[in-house]
């Protein structure tokens, strides 16, 4: 199979969904004419290939951008529209939470909200705190919201096919740093459903549960772990609403330990919901209490020594697992 | 106007008025009996010469409303029965009992969306009309937003955006001069909202608020401009929020003498009185307008209050599309 850019990959999700349906349009800051002319990014080259019709420069107006993608499919089109960073969906989010996530339940299910918000999320680029938050957890906290968060290239194509033309407003996390990763993409519409998890790599003494680039930190804690005799089992949720909830409690029931891993800070972040249904619903496996890495709860820094602190790295989730064996 | 099918539009637009001033009505007096409503209610009495908006509209036309919104959605052709149901948390209502008076959606008659977010109503109508525009329908969306919403951001952000993309947008500022307890002149730099439409390259007009005839006239020209190309328009209706914020709301803070001076402005004196000279209709029937309006909502109230309360467990229904959906 042919390999390419994540960010590529994500381009050819959004040029199938629009050549298949006439209802997708495109639409955010710099997503026709960008200041980032290169050609790995996700929306290089769709304002040449499609026209200004359906690829829309929209002003740097966050709410605008919400508000066009809420009214907008209500009236039956598709739209897919860019929130450049995850902290500024911050502006927009009146729109997503109180009206995309809320008013087909306001209307007592008559209105539709099949929208798409694609959301670049991430750190390790030293753009600080303004520009650099992971808010998932902020977002699956909103009942009425679908959230994605891929690792792959060929995840982050079949989870962005699946989100545009699902009938529910979806939140789509695209980790940058991942955008000039490679791997192995199918050709054509082959979409990842929401709500199954994959299993990255089987193992028997523990389980990690990640989503993003948090899995690499990941397999690279269970190579650490497996040259000591420990296996562990790595789960990618991909979507985290829906959740993929029988995966983790099937998986915490084979190893009996649940470690969570994200790079998003830890106090109320998407790690307490995984370990509250291990409690909750997988108590009988549980063989050690369950462990959360994540980032520290500050904002994220900017200095490269602090930011590369900041992030959960493999050595976080080795020593979390030894502390549970 | 006076004659054929203006004396028609003439007649059909008092009849609205008198349908949402008896409806709103019948509100106040059930929300004055403590229990017999659930939650606040929120009414645009004195308003009801927005009307005059909604009619010059078409039947393929969108709406996107407030809090306020009886006037919109009576005119627009809401059934009131149903609205009724709603309002009182019945299963029958409109939205199944989800949304009571403040987010009464109604999509069968185009009213598209309602938001109690003040000002958001705005940016949502930019993505209709953009919807309207990208399928090449002539179909135009009018959005309602008070004068106090008018200070949020968002209104600002979508008035840009349907400016430069030359949106099929009707914006319809109903400025009542009060934003919760603040009067217009303490919360707007500028004496009026419709001037604004000039930062964002439209035509913004200011219109008494309390004639009908005028309201009309203006909505017609504007949304005739928005249907033909000419993109968004704004219009500032100058009117009075009678009845406070909400029910609860005494008014304390209003001067009793400008209570009195706008009731003697009331939209719907002043046009009765006005089509009995112009010879439209006579004041008997008129009366008889009235009379049917007031047994429409003694039909609602009736049919609302024989109608059950939804299951509690189907508060679960309707967050996503799918039925029975398992998220978690």
């Amino acid at each position: 199979m042919r390999e390419l850019h994540t960010g590529i990959a994500i381009r050819e999700a959004l040029t199938l969904a629009m050549e298949m349906d006439e209802r997708v349009f495109v639409a955010g800051e710099g997503v026709g004419v960008s200041i980032h002319d290169n050609p790995i990014m996700p929306t290089h080259g769709l304002l040449e290939q499609f026209g200004e019709r359906r690829v829309k420069d929209t002003p740097v107006s966050e709410a605008a951008i919400a508000g066009l993608a809420v009214g907008a499919s209500n009236m039956g089109l598709l739209p897919v529209v860019e929130i450049m960073f995850f902290p500024f969906i911050t502006l927009a989010s009146d729109m997503l939470v109180n009206h995309a996530a809320k008013l087909r339940y306001l209307s007592g299910g008559k209105s539709g909200f099949p929208l798409t918000v694609r959301v670049k999320a991430g750190m390790g680029f030293q753009a600080g705190c303004q520009h650099s938050h992971n808010l998932e957890a902020w977002m699956a906290h909103a009942p009425g919201l679908k959230v994605t968060f891929a690792s792959t290239p060929a995840d982050a194509k079949g989870l962005l096919l699946s989100a545009i033309f699902d009938p529910d407003p979806v939140i789509v996390v695209e980790e940058m740093g991942l955008y000039f990763m490679q791997g192995e993409v199918p050709d054509g519409d082959v979409r990842v459903p929401l709500g199954k998890a994959r299993t990255v790599r089987p193992g028997m003494d523990a389980t990690v549960v990640a989503y993003g680039g948090a899995v690499y930190a990941a397999l690279a804690a269970a190579e650490t772990l497996q040259e000591e005799g420990v296996s562990l089992e790595v789960i990618d949720l991909r979507t985290l609403v829906p959740l993929d909830k029988d995966a983790v409690l099937e998986s915490l029931g084979r190893t009996g330990r649940l470690v969570t891993v994200h790079d998003a800070n830890k106090f109320c972040g998407f790690g307490a919901e995984l370990a509250a249904i291990a409690a909750e619903e997988g108590f009988a496996s549980l063989k050690a209490p369950v462990r959360r890495v994540a980032a520290p709860n500050t904002p994220v820094p900017f200095t490269p020594p602090q930011e590369q602190f900041y992030k959960p790295g493999a050595e976080d989730i080795v020593q979390a697992v030894r502390s549970i064996l | 106007m006076g004659t054929g099918n203006e004396a028609a539009v003439r007649l059909k637009m008092l009849n609205k008025m008198i349908l949402v001033r008896r409806f709103e009505n019948q509100i106040t007096e059930l929300a004055a009996e403590q229990g017999r409503l659930p939650g606040m209610q929120i009414l645009a009495t004195g308003q009801e010469a927005a009307v005059g908006v909604v009619l010059a509209l078409r039947t393929e036309d969108v709406i996107v409303t407030n809090h306020r919104s009886h006037a919109h959605l009576l005119a627009k052709g809401a059934d009131p029965r149903a609205l009724m149901a709603e309002i009182m948390g019945k299963e029958t209502g409109v939205n199944h009992g989800k949304s009571g008076t403040l987010h009464l959606i109604v999509p069968e008659v185009n009213a598209l969306m309602t938001s109690t977010v003040v000002g958001a109503s705005p940016p949502l109508a930019a993505g209709a009309a953009f919807a309207q525009q990208y399928t090449g329908s002539d179909a135009i969306t009018a959005v309602f937003f008070g004068d106090g919403a008018a200070a949020e951001g968002s209104v600002h952000e979508a008035m840009n955006l349907a400016g430069v993309w030359k949106l099929p947008l009707l914006f319809v500022c109903e400025n009542n001069c009060w934003a919760g307890a603040q009067s217009f002149d303490v919360h707007c730099s500028t004496g009026n909202i419709a001037s604004r439409a000039v930062s964002y390259g439209m035509p913004g007009e200011l219109v008494n608020g309390n004639d009908t005839d005028e309201v009309y006239e203006t909505a017609s020209r504007l949304s005739a401009r928005c249907r033909e190309g000419g993109g968004p328009a704004l219009m500032e209706l100058a009117t009075y929020r009678m009845r406070g914020h909400g029910e609860y709301d005494r008014q304390h803070y209003v001067d009793p003498a400008e209570i009195e001076e706008w009731a003697a402005r009331d939209p719907i004196l002043l046009y009765r009185e006005r089509l009995i000279e112009a010879g439209v209709a006579t004041a008997e029937q008129i009366d008889a307008m009235d009379e049917e309006a007031g047994r429409i909502v003694a039909e609602a109230l009736r049919f609302a209050e024989d109608s059950p309360y939804p299951a509690p467990e189907a508060a679960l229904d309707h967050v996503w599309a799918e039925a029975g959906a398992k998220i978690y």
